[in-house]
């Protein structure tokens, strides 16, 4: 493989403390050497990226996506998913379970890493914590795990019984894999009636719109911090996935300071757009855990200023575009995200809200990798992946979501003002995404 | 500022909520928030003009205009309404329903709504079990939309029905209802809208004025476009009922709402009353007891000479007798409920008129 040397950048890598203007070097899938601007000393030979004016990185790391395949392939595909993630200055994502078939096996999980599917970036498979995600029989950890498998988790499908949630908090901790609970008593969003398909409040009277109360979500946080608390000693690891609420947000932060193995994502959506965004049934604007109240929205904002959230991750959720043409409560749930989680980050968190750049980043890399056990990503560091994104952290653009790389474009952002365009992406040094300059 | 507030800590200043696109046709009515005052009064101008204008002239208006009626819920009353009004006004109607078509074969609502366009449907009369369905459907036909019920959201033809028939019963000078004002349904239509009926509506036409909804609140469409209606006319709303049917949140809808549980403290302030039906086909999964309900929010004779002796009684029907309302207090001499219905007609050539003609005509818009 030839080298690539990425000259003349500002390199920011937050994990290892480096906020300087350096050279990179890049061989055979790793970091070879770092120096001083014009002083690398191996790298005769290599291809040159001029990067000057730009930001080097730590390619970012998505701990949340639905890549749809095996199954739903008319929605996004292996291939589709991470050349848009790689559009996003993504490296590695981590890819739900629920697949047709759910992936609950070695056999699927080897499957989707397989060349064959045409990644342009590494996919972490997150297995299903049940068989089938059905909530009764727990997997074969350690057998998923050495198959590539980063955690587990019955997203979408949360595990309501008490002992099933404890056995699956205790067999993964056995084996090291963490735990992610898509946090939702469905019995209080799920009723007679149907399934609730907004916020509860007044926006969904208004609308006339079944509700889904906060607490279907901070009611099982804190089930099942309770769980951890039982399972202290097993150094079991809760990870509550896209939380959305106030109280779901106080509860991890209470058990955080108990010294819990509890961490928790915010996806984009959640700490910049509330039920107000819902408008007038747009169903691009529906999602589980729904848009919420301005109080939880700022909630969110605050928590991860205050360093209670571990990342920020996408939630990325292609569905077909006709699939979203239809009556709100009839649509189903989630949006895209990989291509605008940088952009909205840096408009929103860096430009708005003067978070420092490098605690930006961190949330989109070093930590959701540390959080999953992803070694040798998430920092720039000799030795480790040849994973970095290259962008222009000023320069502001309009997202148009027909032009993304997703086959989907079920998103609410179209036409948003992003900062930050990612120039290259590379992956374990191989260009996975090259914007025409 | 209170001291002993909690300090914000930062000024967030987060993404703002882009304003609404709709509706896109000047022509729609959608929810009642779409109309301004003045296309308010508009309508109740021209529900009086073509309700007293002669049949023979009357048909000219739209002939031979096409508009479609796309039901996608059972509905006697309402879908009948419509037609009679579409008709009256000389337009073609056609009549799509969820038995008789390609509905049943599951095409889409978007589908259909082209399909109807493409045959040449000017206008489509939208009735429909989710709520949101007519924004849906103007979006993608950008046809004028009349939302003839959607979900548990919105009626607004009903609600301006409504209106009518309070305004016919309504006395400004001493801010009163006399249900025997106006009441007469059978006779010559022009018997039916005196002259000194209110047509030209400001903030302040029913000021001094509470209007008590009683029933089913949480699954009542009449409901919402009632409360969002009727304040901007200056008037009270209470909403009553039990929690089950009518949650707290619901006086947050918007301004001039206010809840109050118990109904005789209710009927005591009301100058008009609107009765719901307990939708029982919404009831699965909540624990109600009917004869509980009875007892504590059926409107009875009784109930009503003591409370309420001066209030008109509406209710947008079906009534089921004997449980929201006695047949007594139904047929008695404060029902105006089938001057609703009389109503219906007109206010529906009104708006069908201005679904058709608002490419001509001027305001109407809020
Ligand atoms: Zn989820």
């Amino acid at each position: 493989m030839t080298a690539l040397a990425i000259r003349g950048g500002h390199l920011v890598d937050p994990a290892a403390g480096v906020d300087l203007p350096k050279d990179i070097l890049l061989k055979d899938g790793r970091v070879a050497e770092i120096a001083s601007p014009g002083k690398l000393k191996s790298a005769n030979g290599a291809d040159v990226l001029d990067a000057t004016g730009l930001t080097v990185a730590p390619g970012l790391v998505d701990i949340h996506v639905h890549l749809r395949e095996p199954g739903h392939t008319h929605k996004e595909t292996i291939a589709t998913g991470t050349a848009a993630a790689a559009a996003g200055g993504f490296t590695a994502v981590a890819a739900m379970p629920n697949t047709l078939p759910v992936n609950d096996s070695p056999e699927t999980t080897r499957w989707m890493q397989a060349p064959e599917r045409g990644a342009v970036i590494r996919v972490f498979p997150i297995a299903a914590a049940t068989r089938g995600s059905k909530g009764d029989a727990i997997n074969d950890y350690a057998a998923l795990k050495s198959a590539g498998v980063v955690a587990v988790t019955d997203d979408g499908l949360p595990i309501l019984k008490d002992n099933i949630m404890r056995e699956v908090l205790a067999a993964a901790a056995r084996v090291g894999l963490s735990v992610i609970q898509h946090a939702e008593d469905t019995r209080l969003t799920q009723g007679a009636g149907g399934a609730a398909s907004m916020n509860l409040g007044p926006v969904s009277f208004r609308l006339g719109l079944r509700g889904m109360p906060p607490e279907a979500e901070s009611s099982l946080v804190e089930r099942d911090i309770r769980l951890v608390t039982e399972l202290r000693d097993a150094r079991a690891h809760l990870h509550v996935a896209h939380i959305s609420t106030a109280a779901a947000v106080a509860a991890v932060r209470q058990a955080r300071r108990n010294g819990l193995r509890v961490t928790c994502e915010v996806a984009p959506h959640h700490f910049l757009l509330t039920e107000e965004h819902v408008g007038l049934y747009n169903t691009n604007a529906k999602m589980n855990p729904p848009l919420r109240s301005a109080a939880d929205r700022d909630a969110m904002i605050e928590a991860i200023l205050d360093g209670v959230v571990d990342a920020i991750a996408t939630d990325h959720a292609p569905h077909a575009v006709h699939e979203k043409e239809v009556e709100f409560e009839n649509a189903p749930n989630g949006i895209i995200g990989v291509e605008t989680a940088l952009g909205l980050c840096l408009r929103w968190l860096h430009k708005e809200w003067k978070m420092p750049i490098g605690r930006v980043l961190s949330l989109l890399s070093a930590q959701p990798a540390a959080l999953l056990g992803m070694k040798g990503r998430g920092t720039l560091t000799v030795g480790s992946f040849a994973d970095v994104v290259v962008f222009d952290p000023k320069a502001e653009w309009t997202y148009n979501a027909r032009e993304g790389k997703s086959k989907s474009r079920n998103t609410p952002f179209d036409g948003w003002t992003m900062q930050g365009k990612v120039r290259w992406t590379i992956s374990e040094g191989r260009i996975a995404y090259e914007r025409a300059s | 500022m209170n001291p002993t507030a909690t300090p914000v800590r930062r000024q967030l200043h987060p993404p703002p909520v882009p304003a609404s696109p709709f509706p896109y046709h000047p022509g729609s009515l959608l929810s009642v928030g779409d109309l301004s005052l003045d296309g308010i009064s508009l309508i109740l101008t021209r529900a009086t003009a073509l309700e007293n204008q002669d049949p023979l002239t009357r048909d000219r208006i739209l002939a031979k205009r096409r508009v479609a009626l796309l039901f996608y819920e059972s509905s006697t009353r309402t879908r009948t309404s419509f037609e009679l009004a579409a008709k009256g006004l000389g337009a073609d109607t056609t009549l799509v329903s969820s038995l008789s078509s390609s509905i049943e074969k599951g095409e889409s609502l978007k589908d259909t709504g082209l399909t109807l366009r493409a045959l040449g449907a000017e206008a489509i009369i939208l009735r429909h079990n989710a709520s949101g369905a007519a924004w849906l459907l103007e979006a993608e036909t950008r046809l004028p939309v009349l939302n003839a019920g959607d979900g548990m959201h919105e009626h607004p033809t009903q609600a301006l029905l409504d209106l009518r028939t309070i305004l016919a019963h309504f006395d400004p000078s001493t801010k009163s209802c006399h249900p025997e004002r106006a009441k007469r349904v059978e006779g010559p239509a022009s018997q039916i809208s005196p002259p000194h009926s209110i047509h030209q509506v400001t903030p302040e036409t029913l000021a001094g004025v509470t209007v008590s909804i009683v029933g089913d609140i949480l699954h009542s469409r009449v409901a919402r476009s009632n409360m969002l209606l009727l304040p901007r006319l200056g008037a009270r709303v209470l909403l009553c009922g039990p929690k089950e049917l009518l949650p707290d949140l619901a006086a947050l809808a918007g301004p001039g709402i206010a809840i109050e549980r118990d109904f005789e403290a209710a009927l005591r302030q009301s100058q008009a009353i609107i009765m719901l039906r307990i939708q029982a086909e919404r009831l699965a999964g909540l624990q109600l007891d009917l004869e509980e309900y009875k007892a504590r929010y059926q409107l009875t004779g009784q109930r009503l000479a003591a409370h309420a002796p001066e209030a008109v009684v509406l209710h947008p029907g079906p009534i089921i007798r004997g449980l929201e309302v006695t047949a007594g207090v139904a047929d008695g001499p404060q029902s105006v409920i089938l001057e609703q219905v009389r109503n219906g007609v007109a206010i529906r050539m009104a708006v069908v008129e201005r679904a058709l003609l608002a490419e001509t005509a001027k305001g109407g818009r809020a």
